[in-house]
């Protein structure tokens, strides 16, 4: 068992002939994922790979394949329309991959989100989600995981690697691992996949692993306070982080104040997660909290 | 990326804000040719040299002055004002040098008002506050008087509504009808700059009213989205270089992603979220021995050799870095390329200082076997904690 993503995702690649779309798309192959259908406007009618057909719509393609879950390459200038264009059709899955949308952008996209309730969006600039053995949405290097029941949640990619590449030296499994991006605005957030978690059986605790800027973490700190059964164990990078600088991601600032390492720290710890104190504590402080 | 204030006016006055007169001035022939023509088009000898440089609190610091005499005046200010070092409190302590002024119109200001747009992050939203207490930190009236701020929130479907607008005229007590009328024209205006021109803040601080019942901005903040820049080729042209810290601005152009910071260590990491977790880690172990973390740097999901080439050579140009901390999650990237690269990068670039790498992920035994056996003086580290560890030793700290 696992959230979203499994044995019956059926993927579209948007942007499945673009350098990273068709390297990536190979990748996921190659790790098992169904990966049914390629979009890219003006090449419907080739084949990626000589396999996977290609549309030049969205539309197209899910008349032609079934699949229910999208994977997006688009470069930013296009970015956000490809992520509506999945939402239009109805795909339940959106995953974008895509680093550097403008946030004008992700408004609207977020708005229209909003009145699709079954509908999810993963991203933007992430690194994807995988079911490990059963299916890989992303980036990740599927290799470092290992099937099992801890859920892993991050605002970072390869902070996501650290910690299950930790837990799978451990002996440790994952039952799916989420990156939900380092944008300012974006899709699922942290309490979305805390909901997934805390509703799976199979998910038997959590990594979730937040950063400077926003206030996400504050409110994953009141769903585990009120809601969540499971053990949770956090870290969040940025202790050092001078205010007022970006920190490599556009969601990664300090601004007038508002979003520090310590504040979401304190909050987690108030609400019964336990904080790792270095980034290379993470999956033990998960490990002694599971007994 | 940020603007200066006489440039954002620039933009409001496109798009119909209502701003002071005033010309931007290098020299102090600038601001004597821009006062006489201010007194000339305004019939008043009255105007004010305000510095121009990307920080906030420049009244305070002595950077905006009021000349009530004319051009003779404006130039005794402009020559001690221009190449001074203001500081502000976002500035920090060294200042910012000024190398540009703007002269604007001197005003009858009756009323000072607060007017911001941000990016709501928990909505998902543009959000304009507006408050009584104009020329003050939003910050400080936030923490200390939060009922004195009133926010609307604008649904992206919808655009901004001119009741919204009303509603926070009405908060700043602008409920006289002209001066309703121009208030929310500014703020319809001020939604479609942010939108239009890809803001992540907007800011007028302070909004005046003045010549009894006219409202104007009399300040100007507009900070871009970079994320945006592929749609702005104009905002080449408003970037100040003289602004930004020169190794930031050079890692730009290599299209590396850095952060000076005051420390010893310099980092080189793949990764946002792992790059800032390795200063923590640093500052974690070295906290007691004053080793802490030169910079923040990315090198980006795929660190090729050239990448780590060119990071070195940035960190290098730092003096204060006295051993280097390489600390890479190889994942679709190899360990074992990544350490050819890192050996090649420090053959190149000359190392003198210590250099402990920590590579994780696929093929790290081959990766590590590399390092080994480059002859080079490498310090290998298992863990992100062991290479923190090593790091601080390295610096003189001990274990």
């Amino acid at each position: 068992m696992s959230v979203l993503v499994g044995d019956s995702t059926r993927l579209l690649v948007q942007g499945i002939t673009g350098s990273a779309g068709a390297f990536h798309a190979k990748q996921m192959i190659e790790y098992g994922t169904q990966v049914v259908a390629g979009v890219t406007p003006g090449r419907g009618g080739e084949r990626f790979e000589s396999k996977v057909p290609v549309f030049d719509t969205v539309a197209d393609a899910v008349r032609a394949t079934g699949a229910n879950a999208s994977c997006i390459f688009v470069p930013p200038p296009g970015a956000a329309d490809a992520i509506l264009e999945s939402f239009d059709v109805g795909i339940e899955l959106v995953v974008c991959i895509t680093e550097g949308i403008p946030v004008i952008d992700m408004l609207k996209v977020r708005r229209v989100l909003e009145g699709r309730k079954g509908t999810r969006l993963i991203g933007p600039n992430c690194p994807g989600i995988i079911t490990p053995g059963a299916c890989k949405i992303g980036i990740m290097p599927g290799h470092i995981h290992k099937a099992g029941h801890v859920g892993v949640v991050s605002r970072s990619g390869t902070l996501t690697y650290e910690a299950v590449g930790q837990l799978t030296a451990l002996g440790i499994g994952q039952s799916t691992c989420i990156g939900i991006g380092g944008d300012p605005v974006g899709g699922m957030d942290f309490v979305d996949v805390l909901e997934l978690f805390q509703a799976d059986p199979d998910t038997h605790g959590v990594i979730l692993i937040g950063e400077i800027g926003g206030g996400a973490e504050e409110r994953a700190a009141g769903f585990i306070r009120d809601k969540m059964k499971k053990p949770v164990a956090a870290f969040i990078a940025g202790t050092t982080a001078p205010p007022g600088k970006r920190m490599g991601h556009a969601g990664a600032i300090i601004s007038g104040g508002q979003g520090t390492a310590g504040e979401k720290i304190k909050a987690l710890e108030r609400a019964g997660a336990r904080v790792a104190p270095t980034p290379s504590d993470m999956a033990t402080t998960l490990r002694s909290m599971m007994g | 990326m940020k603007i200066h204030e006489y440039q954002a006016k620039q933009i409001f006055a496109r798009y119909g804000i209502p701003i002071p007169r005033g010309y931007p001035a290098q020299s102090v022939e600038d601001v004597d040719v821009a006062a006489k023509k201010l007194e000339q088009e305004t019939a008043s000898p009255v105007v004010v040299v305000k510095a121009q440089i990307h920080a906030g609190g420049r009244g305070k610091g002595g950077g905006v002055k009021v000349a009530k005499t004319g051009a003779l005046e404006a130039r005794e200010i402009a020559r001690k004002m221009l190449g001074m070092q203001l500081v502000t409190h976002q500035t920090g302590p060294e200042g910012q040098k000024v190398r540009r002024l703007y002269v604007e119109q001197g005003l009858d200001i009756r009323r000072e008002l607060y007017l911001g747009a941000v990016i709501d992050r928990d909505r998902r939203r543009v959000a304009f506050m507006a408050s009584t207490e104009g020329g003050v930190e939003i910050e400080k009236v936030a923490a200390e008087s939060p009922e004195k701020i009133a926010t609307v929130h604008v649904d992206p479907a919808v655009g901004l509504a001119a009741y919204q607008a009303r509603q926070l005229a009405f908060g700043l007590g602008l409920g006289k009808k002209e001066t309703l009328g121009q208030f929310v024209k500014l703020m319809m205006a001020l939604y479609e700059v942010f939108t239009r021109e890809d803001c992540s803040l907007c800011e007028i601080n302070p909004l005046v009213v003045a010549n009894q019942t006219d409202v104007f901005a009399l300040d100007a903040k507009l900070n871009l989205d970079d994320s945006a820049e592929f749609r702005h080729p104009e905002w080449r042209e408003l970037e100040d270089k003289d602004e930004a810290d020169p190794i930031e601005l050079e890692a730009k152009g290599a299209g590396l992603n850095y952060v000076s910071l005051d420390g010893n260590v310099g980092c080189l990491v793949n990764g946002a979220g792992l790059a800032m977790a390795t200063m923590d880690i640093i500052k974690h172990f070295g906290a007691g021995h004053g080793v802490a973390p030169a910079n923040f740097l990315d090198v980006g999901g795929g660190a090729s050799q050239e990448q780590v080439t060119k990071a070195f050579k940035m960190i290098l140009k730092s003096p204060k870095v006295r051993t280097i901390f390489v600390n890479i999650f190889g994942g679709i990237m190899k360990c074992d390329v990544i350490a050819n690269g890192v050996v090649a990068a420090a053959r190149e670039v000359g190392l003198d200082v210590p250099l402990v790498v920590r590579l994780e992920g696929t093929n790290v035994e081959l990766g590590r076997k590399i390092l080994r056996e480059s002859g080079l003086a490498i310090q290998a580290a298992s863990t992100m904690a062991d290479g923190a560890q090593k790091v601080v030793a390295a610096v003189g700290g001990g274990r």
